[in-house]
């Protein structure tokens, strides 16, 4: 079962559609009793960092969300915005962080290397998955659709679970234990976008 | 690689689905819901919806409208047509669209970007240029509500203010184009492309792959967003919602990835 977050924010919709064609079960989640351990969690998120996450907090679901993902272990696909806000913080906002995956969200322009380059970072882009994750099984050629001017740096490497280059390596995926999240926006990918929110209900 | 984009847009009017020509003249081409559905199984790289009935009549967003259409589409959606308030801003991003234009509003309101790029994120709010060149100086100057309003300023002035106020897009549209296939206007695209910051994409007058193949390989990272060419087929104008496949898209692109520029 996915358990789509409805808290105001984003493609709920988007995500149930896919959800139906492919015949999956699945529930917007509106309220904390509509969360349990055995679901798999979507976060979608669209918008600045600070006004998603204040939403979230002020749902009445965050608390019951919290620990089922810290102590049930509950698998969660955080989108875009969902993914930074699994961050510590961001440069976009003040507020803290849901501090599910240990790194900080950056700017663009504010990372190593960076050179002049078009802001935001806006359309179909190519990623290199960087192991042999499930979660990009039977996408042969893996692009997608990403638009944001924040990029999510995991505190340790090895939680990117793919790249993609604008025109250097960023985090176009992460994971750490039963949290994965992804830059990009698979409910606006087509097939390769259907096909990785079927990977992640088999997870 | 990021690649140009591909974008077809559609234009409504109290509901319907409807081509104009210089922005006049509206033509009923059918139902939204069933051309984005074509679109859909076509894998187009995103979609514009402006609603063209909403500034003149003073009428905000058909949200009715709007949450049928984003709940069908699985690709990336933009809506224009007139939004008034960072509410309405944030409304329709709820309903699950990426990105809102704003046109009017960016001359009568200026503060409306910014308030509604704090609260939604710049890359969601793209300004909308609409030019017309004008009668008597024969310049290209920014119009307004439907092009029935000069702001005296140019296009690059507008572009300018808006990527101030916390713009994340410009979307350049020449009314004079609009609707006659006679190809992009490279002199009003070349004012603003060398000039900003900010990803551009190109409306009016697209006629065939070709205009979008050259204007890949002149200007290369842009937007080529297009409406008659994507919704009818040959001289007699037969509506039929219609696409470049994976491989001649691929083709294009790859205009773009060897491209040289031309100074």
């Amino acid at each position: 079962m996915i358990s789509i977050l409805d808290y105001g924010i984003g493609n709920c919709r988007a995500f149930a559609h896919i959800y139906h064609s492919l015949g999956i079960d699945y529930t917007l989640a509106s309220l904390p009793e509509h969360l349990h351990p055995g679901q798999h969690i979507i976060l979608p998120g669209v918008g600045a960092f600070d006004s998603a996450l204040t939403r979230l907090k002020s749902s009445g679901m965050y608390s019951k969300l919290d620990s089922l993902v810290r102590e049930k272990l509950v698998k969660v696909l955080g989108v875009c915005v969902g993914m930074q806000m699994m961050a510590e913080g961001s440069e976009e906002g003040q507020i803290e962080g849901l501090g599910w995956i240990p790194g900080f969200v950056r700017h663009f322009s504010s990372s190593s290397n960076s050179c002049e380059r078009i802001l935001p970072h806006m359309g179909w882009n190519d990623i290199q998955p960087a192991t042999s994750t499930p979660l990009f099984s039977n996408i042969s050629d893996p692009y997608f659709y990403f638009l944001h001017s924040y990029v999510f740096h995991p505190a340790d490497p090895f939680h990117v679970l793919a790249h993609s280059c604008y025109p250097n390596p960023f985090a176009a995926a992460v994971s750490y234990n039963n949290v994965i999240g992804v830059q990009f926006h698979p409910e606006k990918s087509h097939h390769s976008g259907v096909q990785l929110l079927k990977n992640f209900s088999t997870f | 690689m990021l690649r140009p984009r591909i974008i077809p847009f559609l234009t409504i009017s109290k509901g319907l689905l409807v081509k104009t020509t210089k922005f006049r003249h509206p033509k009923y081409i059918g139902d939204p819901l069933n051309v984005i559905r074509i679109f859909n199984e076509k894998q187009v790289d995103e979609l514009i919806i402006a609603d063209i009935s909403a500034t003149p009549n003073r009428l905000g967003p058909d949200y009715t409208l709007l949450s049928a259409i984003a709940s069908e589409c699985r690709m990336p959606l933009a809506y224009c047509g007139g939004i008034t308030t960072p509410d309405e801003v944030e409304k329709v991003i709820q309903l699950g669209f990426e990105k809102i234009g704003i046109s009017t509003a960016l001359h009568s309101n200026p503060s409306l970007i910014e308030q509604s790029a704090s609260r939604v994120g710049s890359q969601s709010i793209v300004s909308v240029i609409d030019v017309k060149k004008a009668a008597l100086s024969g310049r290209h100057q920014v119009f307004t509500h439907s092009a029935t309003k000069n702001t005296g300023l140019t296009p690059l002035q507008a572009a300018s203010l808006a990527q101030e106020c916390g713009a994340g897009e410009i979307l350049l549209s020449s009314i004079d184009r609009d609707g006659t296939l006679a190809g992009y206007d490279h002199n009003l695209i070349s004012s603003l492309a060398d000039n900003l910051r900010l990803p551009l994409s190109v409306l009016g007058g697209c006629g065939s792959l070709q205009d979008i193949i050259d204007i890949f390989s002149r200007f290369g990272l842009i937007g080529c967003v297009a409406s008659s060419l994507f919704i009818f087929k040959g001289k007699h104008k037969a509506v039929l919602p219609q696409y470049p496949a994976e491989d001649v898209k691929i083709k294009l692109l790859a205009t773009y990835a060897s491209r040289t520029i031309i100074v």
